[in-house]
């Protein structure tokens, strides 16, 4: 699970081959998914435009959508448990960022706050009612995944009498904070690899000149954001270790001292976090909450997290893996439709390499367990 | 005879209507090995939980060192330098034979103002550890699931005496191993005995804790029956009276009359 160097400590070491160390890292199948859909895309669809900047812009906006909620997946599963409101308070999330910037004309800052503050809580009850009850967490979360998007219809509905609020993009104008989640970044960059060449620009209308990419969303940022805080805290910290230990086996974790319903509410809070991050990204970016926002992501991210290495049952897998799961997800959805394929045929793809990677990590569990 | 380094007076733990302990004492030596024995069901499991501050005892008393000690949880009894390896749930297969090593107790390494697991120095610490064990792991990053049953035990017990425990809880180590292994882990248990570290070595087999042990209490259905020194019984005595204490009588005088 380390890759730390272990310097002149045994010579056994150096004669392990390298290719079973490498067949037991978590991401490997993560790693192969990727270079295989890159390639068939590279071989069959290159003159889609999908490898051109708009095209790696759209796919790259996709897969980071995915790769937010899939970190927070990932940590909590590997902690051990499920989190199947995740979509439901995405659609949640940004009906309350509506409701208190809009509707009832707060500072968007503000409402952006206690969104957060709003859902953290709630992914605390998730956490706590499961760590109380010891109900599994795949029948808890289901029930929030019903009330969080009952409300998420109802309160707009009440309020409004439309299941979709806009206004959002007018009400967050000069604001300090939104612009953390809906600015883009890097547009003299855009613009000057615009002005050279290597990207396209317009040629006519109101934006002639301009390059076709304006910038990097911070969605995109987020996401890189994210995975990378994600892995170190994972691996290379003392909390990462009692994440493992959680999963693996939350009696031995206690036992030692691990304080185990303190990591698995901090997960679920952490879920909670990375679906607010998404959903303050989604308003941003469409100007309005619709409360049928978040449909299904609780499922995608999860298949990521899986196509990514853990396993199921919780104590292994890899936030990088999770993030390239994440990628192979956005890459084959937007590839198909740039390659013109009917898309509900991204449906069987999606369950086919589902089964594949289940089939894979139970066996690279085998490997690890010496299986009994 | 030194001081007894845990004292347990008296201990009675009830389960709702179920009477798991019904005032048992023991006192434990540091630098011996204490065998506690008894049938499937009898309480060791309980009896040791409450001296680990996985549970706390209805009625009775702890002294450590001497003084009166309650435990709020296992980290408090960790802390205070009792190390617990439990009947079934030691180790994380799926986890590293380091990251186990050191789970709760893991090391800190500061980069600017962050904490960061030192795992230079938890690999290094585990192959010394093991080696002296005598286990030849393959690497830090092997999975304890691909380590025998045995292994896994000598794991545990090395852990435990890297962050000095003072007193060592074995909760039948030995039941689901073979007969080597039970030999390395009975080996095992010597060695850290002769490093002054008071061993409770819970078994249902005779022949392992007359093999190590230097006392003798035996556990029936939440009682004690007394305990006994090495030499004042012999393996025929304390096999009967694990059966149920049929020879009791004859016993009494063995045991210090305390039936
Ligand atoms: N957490 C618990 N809740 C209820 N009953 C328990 C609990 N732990 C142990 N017991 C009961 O206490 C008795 C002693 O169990 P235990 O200490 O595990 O025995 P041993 O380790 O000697 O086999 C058993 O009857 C068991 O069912
Ligand atoms: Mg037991």
């Amino acid at each position: 699970m380390s890759d730390a160097t272990t310097s002149g400590v045994d010579e056994r070491i150096k004669q392990q081959s390298r290719l079973r160390r490498a067949l037991i890292r978590p991401e490997l199948g993560g790693i192969c998914g990727t270079i295989i859909v890159f390639l068939l895309f590279l071989l069959f669809a290159s003159d889609s435009g999908m490898f051109a900047a708009q095209g790696i812009m759209n796919w790259s906006i996709v897969s980071a959508q995915f790769m937010i909620i899939a970190v927070g997946a990932c940590l909590l599963m590997i902690a051990g448990e499920f989190d199947l409101s995740v979509g439901s308070m995405i659609g949640f999330a940004g009906m309350m960022i509506a409701v208190f910037g809009v509707v009832l004309a707060w500072p968007m800052w503000i409402a952006i706050l206690i969104t957060f503050a709003l859902c953290l809580a709630l992914g605390a009850l998730n956490g706590w009612i499961v760590i109380k009850t010891g109900l599994p967490s795949f029948i808890v979360t289901l029930a929030f995944l019903f009330i969080l998007r009952g409300f998420t219809i109802y309160i707009p509905q009440t309020i409004e009498r439309k299941t979709i609020i806009g206004g959002i993009r007018d009400a967050a104008e000069g604001d300090w904070l939104a612009p953390f989640f809906g600015a883009k970044i890097g547009q003299p960059i855009f613009q000057w690899l615009g002005d050279i060449g290597v990207i396209e620009t317009f040629q006519r209308g109101t934006r002639a000149g301009q390059p076709v990419i304006e910038g990097i969303p911070m969605l995109v940022v987020w996401a890189l954001l994210l995975i990378i805080v994600g892995h170190l805290l994972l691996t290379r910290t003392r909390f990462g270790n009692w994440i493992f230990a959680s999963g693996g086996d939350a009696e031995a974790a206690r036992n030692s001292g691990v304080p185990v319903n303190k990591v698995k509410i901090s997960m679920f809070m952490f879920t909670a976090f990375c679906a607010t991050v998404f959903a303050v990204c989604q308003v941003m970016e469409f100007g309005s909450a619709g409360a049928d926002r978040g449909l299904l992501k609780e499922f995608e991210a999860i298949i990521a997290v899986v196509i990514g290495g853990a396993l199921l049952t919780g104590g292994y897998g890899s936030v990088i893996g999770a993030a390239l799961g994440a990628l192979i997800f956005g890459v084959v959805q937007q590839g198909l439709f740039f390659a013109g394929v009917e898309s509900s045929l991204f449906r069987v793809f999606l369950g086919l390499i589902l089964l594949g990677a289940v089939i894979l990590n139970t066996y690279i569990r085998r490997i690890i367990t010496g299986e009994r | 005879m030194t001081e007894p380094i845990i004292q347990m007076k008296n201990i009675e733990k009830h389960f709702g209507s179920v009477i798991a302990l019904a005032g048992v004492s023991v006192d434990v030596y540091p630098g011996e090995c204490h065998c506690l024995l008894g049938d499937n069901g009898a309480g060791k499991s309980t009896f040791i939980k409450t001296m680990s501050g996985v549970h706390q005892p209805t009625h009775g008393e702890i002294y450590f060192e001497g003084k009166p000690l309650h435990f709020a949880d296992p980290r408090d009894a960790i802390s205070a330098g009792i190390a617990t390896v439990h009947q079934h749930l030691a180790m994380i297969p799926l986890m590293s034979v380091s990251r186990n090593f050191f789970m709760g107790n893991e090391p800190i390494k500061k980069i600017g103002p962050m904490n960061f697991f030192d795992h230079d120095y938890a690999n290094r610490v585990t192959m010394e550890e093991m080696r002296k064990m005598g286990i030849n792991l393959r690497g830090p990053d092997q999975a304890v699931g691909t380590l025998s049953g045995g292994e896994r035990q000598t794991v545990a017990i090395a852990r435990a005496v890297h962050f000095g425990a003072k007193v060592l809880i074995l909760d039948e180590p030995t039941s689901a191993l073979g007969v080597r292994q039970t030999a390395n882990v009975l080996a095992t248990i010597d060695k850290v005995r002769k490093q002054g570290i008071a061993v409770v070595f819970i078994t249902h087999n005779v022949r392992h804790a007359l093999a190590v042990g230097d006392q003798f209490t035996v556990l029936n259905r939440g009682k004690t029956l007394g305990t006994a020194k090495r030499g004042e019984i012999t393996p025929d005595e304390l096999q009967d009276l694990m059966a149920g204490g049929q020879e009791m009588a004859q016993l009494e005088g063995s045991l210090g009359g305390t039936v």
